[in-house]
C-alpha cells in the first residue's frame, strides 16, 4: 500500500494512575513527511511518541504502520518495524568511537569477530547519503553537542529506521546547530524519511515541519497544521488554550545604588584561554541586567566567577554588603551566597536540586548555613520543613508532599521551586540563568511575576535567557556577550529580536 | 530517617547503549515508570550507584519489609545450596542455630561484630559522598600497630594511658587515610587505588617495624613477634562484670569497648542526619555539582571525609587491643577492613543495618565450626554470606524502583487532581 500514511494513530488513549495522559488521540503522519507535535509539558506528547515506540502500550486505540495494524510489546518490536527514537539527552558511550557507538548492540558480524570495514562503509555511505557529516573514529567525548545528536540519528538509521522520532531535538543545540539539524531533516525527508518531532519552540517548527499537531491536556486540539498559514502566537495559543503572557516590566525601579560592579574580569580555561575576557559590568539595586548571547560566549563562566564556582583570573568583583562595596573577588561561593547573592542555575538538575533528596532537604541547598534551616551546626528540621510548605504554597509548586523526592516532580515545578528558594531569605543579588527555560508558559509569566515584585523591592538581577523576547521584555539594561567580551549595550526599549540576534552573532552593530 | 532516599536522578548510566539496539533487550522495560504526564523524565540512577550509596526505599514498612524478605530468599536459596552438597538443609541450620546461640558462641559474636561494626561504620562514611576507602584494612592495622607501641611504652594511669591509645590510633588512622584524600585533591588520583595501594604499604610498614630491633620483641617460647603489652593500668576490662550487675551471666570475656561502637554509630547517625555538616556530606555524595554549587568546597569535603573513615578505622582494632590481646603480633585479627565493605553494603550504610548485619555475618562466621559436624564442608559458610549480600542488596534495589513508580504515581494524581 504505498499511499497509507506511515504513521496512522486511531482513538489513542493511555490513562496512568490518576490522570489520563492521552485521550482518544487520532494522528496520520504521511511518509516523507516532516510532522511536528507541539504541547505544553506535560501536554502528553512524550506519551504519544513512547506508546508509537513501545515503551508503552495503550489502554485503547490502534496504530498502524504504513497500513498495518501493529501491536508493540517493547522498543525492540518497533525497531523491526522501522521506527527509531532519539531521545532527548543522548545515550552515548563518551569513551567510544563513533564507529563503535552506531554498531553498539547490531555490530555486524563475519566468523565470531565484528566486521568493522564492513560497518565502517555502511557508516560512510549513510553519512554521505543523509548529509550527515560524521568521522567514523573520532572519540565521542571530544564531540560537541550537535555532532553528538548527528551519531545518534546515524545509530537509529543504521538499525533500519525509516520513521524517525526526535525528541525536543533542539532543546539542547545553539541555534546554528539547529539550522544543521535543519538542515538533516530536510535531507532525510527527501530521501524518502518520515520524521516526527516534538516541540515546543513553535519558530521552528514553523520553519521546518510539512504538517504541525497541537496537543492539549492529553488530547489534539488541532490537526494536521499547515505551518504556511498558522502563526506563532496562534499555535501558542492553541497550545496553552489561552492568552498568552508578555515578559514586560512596567515603571523603572532602578536606583542609584550599586549593588554588584564587576570590573575587568577575566576567567581563563584550564590551557589559559580567556572565555571571559575583560567583562565589566554594574547592576544596580532595583535592576534587571539582561545579558544575550549565543551559548557558550562565556556567559557561564561569568556566571560561575561571580557566585565563586569557578576562579577569576583578572579583574575585581565588588559587591555591596551593608553599605559599602567590598571586593569579594576571593570569598568562597559560601560566603557569597550568605552575603546574599541567590542563583538560579542554567542546569537545574546538575546544580540546582538533589534529585534523590526529598524537597524540603533541596529548600536547604544552597542556603545550609542559614535560618530557618539551621540553628548553629544542627539542622532544624521543623523549620526548613515549614518554610518548604510556605515555598510550595507561595509558588504554587504541585507536589503531593515535601517528602517527595524533587526528582518526582516536573521540570517547571523544580523551576518554581528553586525560584521561591532563591527569593527567600531576602536576597539582595540574584544570577538567573535561563529562569523560565524548559517549563510551560503558566510556570513562565509566574516566575517573571516574582522577578518582577523582587526587583521593585529593590533586588538586583543579572538575567541570562536564550528567550530573545525574555531578555528584551525583562531587562532594565541589556549587554551582549560575543566570545566572552561584552560587545554591545542596547536600548532594550527599542530593540527587536532581529538586532539583537544579529549583535549576538557578531554580524553587525545594532 | 532521611539517608534512605527513593531516587530517580539525573546521573548518566554507565556507558550502555541506546534504546535503539535492534536486538537485544530494550533499555527500559515496556512498564518505564512514566505515570508523571508532567514530570520532565529524570534519567533514573544507576543500580550501582543506589547500591553503594545505600539509597533504598524511603518508607518505614519497606525498609523492614525488604531486608526481610531477601534474608528469607537468602536462606531458601541456602537451603538447596546444602541440599546440593548432600547435606541435610533443615539439620545443618538448626545445628548452626543451636551452636549460634549457645552463650559461649553469643560472647564470640558480640566480640566479632563489634569490630566488624566499626570498619562497616568507617567504609560507610566514604560511601555516603561516593568515596571508596577500600583501605580501611590498612588504616586500622597500621594505627593499631603504632598505637599499642605507644601504649606499651609510654605507663599512664587509667583512665589516661587508654585514651592515650584510643585518640593515637584515631589520628594515625585519620592521617593514613589523608593521603589518599589528599592525593585525589591535589592530583587526581583515584582513592580506589591510592587505598588499595596504601594497603599494600601499610603491610610492608608493619612488617618492617614488627621487628625485635624496633617496635617489637620476641615473645619466648614461640616465634611470634609482638609490640611490648600495654600495662594493666592501660587496659579496658571486660563488660561481664556490668552485665552480671543486671542479671547477664556470659562465660567468655566481652570486650570492654563493645559500647564505643554503639556511641559511633550514633554519632555516625547524628552528624551525618542532624548537623549542617552531614548535609553537606550527604549532598556531595548525590550531587557533586550540585553541591558545590551550593557552596560546598568539594575538596575539603573529600579530605574531611577520608580524614573522619580513616579515624573510625583506627577504632576498628581497639577492643580486641585494648581488650583482649594488649598487643599488637602476628596474630592480630587482620583483613576485618575488607569484611567492613561487605557489611556496609549488606546494611545499606545504616547504623542499625549495619549492626544487624554485623551480627549476622558474625553469627555466620561463628558457626561455620558446627558445619564440619554435620558433614558439611565451612566453606559454605563464605557462599552463605555472598548469596545474603547478593539477595539484599538486589532485593533492595527492586524495592527502591518500585517505590519511585509508586511515587510518581503520586505526583501525577495531584497534577491530575489539580489541572482536572
Amino acid at each position: 500500500m504505498p499511499d497509507a500514511p506511515a504513521v496512522r494513530l486511531t482513538a489513542i488513549t493511555k490513562r496512568f494512575p490518576g490522570v489520563v495522559a492521552n485521550r482518544d488521540i487520532n494522528l496520520s503522519v504521511d511518509q516523507g513527511e516532516v510532522h511536528a507535535l507541539c504541547g505544553e509539558n506535560g501536554a502528553g506528547k512524550s506519551t504519544l511518541m513512547k506508546i508509537l515506540y513501545g515503551m508503552q502500550r495503550p489502554d485503547e486505540g490502534t496504530i498502524e504502520i504504513n497500513g498495518e495494524p501493529v501491536h508493540f510489546k517493547s522498543p525492540a518490536d518497533a525497531i523491526a518495524r522501522g521506527i527509531g527514537m532519539v531521545h532527548q539527552h543522548f545515550k552515548l558511550a563518551d569513551n567510544l568511537t563513533v564507529l563503535e557507538n552506531v554498531i553498539l548492540g547490531a555490530e555486524p558480524r563475519r566468523r565470531w569477530r565484528i566486521d568493522f570495514a564492513a560497518a565502517r562503509a555502511r557508516i560512510e555511505e549513510m553519512s554521505r547519503r543523509y548529509g550527515l557529516r560524521v568521522e567514523p573514529d573520532a572519540l565521542v567525548e571530544t564531540l560537541g553537542v550537535g555532532d553528538r545528536q548527528r551519531v545518534e540519528i546515524l545509530k537509529v538509521l543504521y538499525r533500519g529506521a525509516r520513521i524517525l522520532i526526535l525528541d525536543e531535538p533542539t532543546a539542547v543545540l545553539v541555534p546554528q546547530e539547529v539550522e544543521e539539524l535543519f538542515d538533516n531533516l530536510r535531507e532525510l525527508r527527501s530521501e524518502g524519511l518520515t520524521v516526527m518531532f516534538i516541540s515546543h519552540k513553535l519558530d521552528e517548527v514553523l520553519q521546518v515541519a510539512d504538517a504541525i499537531t497541537v496537543i492539549r491536556r492529553g488530547s489534539t486540539v488541532a490537526k494536521c497544521l499547515d505551518p504556511a498559514e498558522v502563526t506563532a502566537r496562534q499555535l501558542a495559543e492553541l497550545m496553552v488554550g489561552s492568552e498568552l503572557p508578555t515578559p514586560e516590566l512596567r515603571e523603572s525601579t532602578v536606583t542609584e545604588d550599586v549593588q554588584l560592579e564587576v570590573d575587568d574580569l577575566t576567567v581563563r580555561t584550564a590551557e589559559g584561554r580567556a572565555v571571559v575576557d575583560g567583562v565589566s559590568l554594574r547592576i544596580r539595586r532595583g535592576e534587571i541586567v539582561g545579558l544575550a548571547g549565543v551559548e557558550g560566549n562565556g556567559q557561564g563562566e561569568l556566571i560561575e566567577a561571580i557566585m565563586g564556582i569557578r576562579h577569576a583570573g583578572t579583574g575585581r568583583i565588588r559587591y555591596r554588603s551593608g553599605d559599602d562595596l567590598s571586593d569579594i573577588t576571593g570569598w568562597p561561593t559560601r560566603r557569597r551566597r550568605e552575603a546574599g547573592i541567590g542563583y538560579i542555575p542554567e542546569d537545574r538538575h546538575r546544580h540546582g536540586l538533589v534529585l534523590e533528596g526529598p524537597l524540603w532537604e533541596n529548600r536547604m541547598l544552597g542556603h545550609q548555613t542559614e535560618r530557618p534551616n539551621v540553628r548553629g551546626p544542627w539542622i532544624d528540621r521543623r523549620g526548613a520543613r515549614r518554610d518548604t510548605a510556605r515555598i510550595v504554597d507561595e509558588y504554587d509548586v504541585r507536589t503531593p508532599g515535601i517528602d517527595v523526592p524533587a526528582a518526582a516532580l516536573s521540570g517547571g515545578n523544580q523551576q518554581k521551586l528553586i525560584v521561591g528558594r532563591e527569593m527567600s531569605g531576602e536576597p539582595r543579588l540574584l544570577i538567573a540563568a535561563h529562569p523560565t527555560r524548559g517549563i510551560d508558559v503558566g510556570a513562565q509569566a509566574a516566575i517573571w511575576d516574582y522577578l518582577r515584585q523582587a526587583r521593585a523591592a529593590g533586588l538586583a538581577v543579572l538575567l541570562i535567557s536564550a528567550d530573545l523576547e525574555e531578555l528584551i521584555g525583562m531587562s532594565d539594561t541589556l549587554h551582549v556577550i560575543l566570545r566572552g567580551r561584552l560587545v554591545a549595550e542596547v536600548d532594550p526599549g527599542t530593540v527587536t529580536p532581529e538586532e539583537l540576534g544579529s549583535a549576538m552573532t557578531g554580524a553587525e552593530g545594532p | 530517617m532521611t539517608e534512605e532516599k527513593p531516587p530517580a536522578g539525573e546521573p548518566e548510566k554507565p556507558p550502555v547503549s541506546g534504546d535503539g539496539s535492534p536486538a537485544g533487550e530494550p533499555e527500559k522495560p515496556p512498564v518505564a515508570p512514566e505515570a508523571k504526564p508532567p514530570a520532565g523524565e529524570p534519567d533514573k540512577v544507576p543500580a550501582w550507584r543506589a547500591i553503594l550509596q545505600g539509597l533504598g526505599p524511603q518508607r518505614l514498612a519497606l525498609k523492614v519489609g525488604a531486608p526481610v524478605l531477601a534474608l528469607a530468599i537468602a536462606l531458601a536459596i541456602t537451603m538447596v545450596l546444602l541440599r546440593l552438597t548432600g547435606a541435610d538443609p533443615f539439620s545443618s541450620i538448626t545445628a548452626m542455630v543451636e551452636y549460634g546461640t549457645e552463650p559461649n558462641s553469643i560472647v564470640d559474636i558480640l566480640n566479632r561484630s563489634t569490630r566488624y561494626y566499626l570498619s562497616a561504620i568507617a567504609v560507610a562514611i566514604g560511601f555516603r559522598m561516593a568515596l571508596f576507602n577500600i583501605g580501611v584494612d590498612g588504616q586500622y592495622r597500621m594505627a593499631a600497630m603504632l598505637a599499642a607501641a605507644l601504649g606499651g611504652a609510654i605507663a599512664l594511669p587509667a583512665p589516661f594511658g587508654q585514651l592515650l591509645v584510643i585518640v593515637a590510633a584515631m589520628l594515625i588512622g585519620g592521617l593514613w587515610a589523608s593521603i589518599a584524600g589528599i592525593l585525589r585533591v591535589t592530583r587526581g588520583v583515584s582513592e580506589v587505588i591510592s587505598t588499595i595501594m596504601l594497603n599494600a604499604i601499610a603491610t610492608g610498614i608493619i612488617a618492617y617495624l614488627l621487628n625485635d630491633k624496633r617496635l617489637a620483641e620476641v615473645r619466648p617460647g614461640s616465634n611470634n613477634v609482638a609490640t611490648p603489652p600495654i600495662p594493666e593500668s592501660g587496659r579496658v576490662g571486660e563488660l561481664n562484670g556490668v552485665l552480671s550487675a543486671i542479671g547477664i551471666d556470659l562465660p567468655g570475656r566481652l570486650y570492654g569497648l563493645l559500647p564505643l561502637a554503639i556511641v559511633i554509630g550514633v554519632v555516625y547517625y547524628v552528624v551525618l542526619n542532624r548537623t549542617r555538616f552531614g548535609f553537606d556530606l550527604r549532598i556531595s555524595g548525590l550531587s557533586p555539582t550540585a553541591a558545590q554549587a551550593s557552596g560546598v568546597s568539594s575538596g575539603r569535603m573529600i579530605v574531611i571525609t577520608m580524614v573522619l573513615s580513616g579515624m573510625v578505622a583506627g577504632l576498628v582494632g581497639m577492643p580486641e587491643l585494648l581488650g583482649a590481646s594488649y598487643e599488637y603480633s602476628l596474630n592480630f585479627p587482620a583483613g576485618l577492613g575488607f569484611t567492613g565493605i561487605t557489611i556496609a553494603l549488606l546494611g545499606r550504610n545504616h547504623p542499625l543495618g549495619i549492626a544487624f548485619a554485623a551480627l549476622l555475618f558474625s553469627f555466620l562466621d561463628q558457626s561455620s565450626d558446627v558445619l564440619q559436624e554435620v558433614d558439611v564442608p565451612k566453606e559454605i559458610v563464605g557462599v552463605m554470606q555472598g548469596v545474603v549480600v547478593l539477595t539484599v542488596v538486589i532485593v533492595y534495589e527492586l524495592v527502591r524502583r518500585w517505590e519511585i513508580r509508586l511515587q510518581q504515581r503520586a505526583v501525577a494524581a495531584e497534577l491530575a487532581r489539580e489541572t482536572s
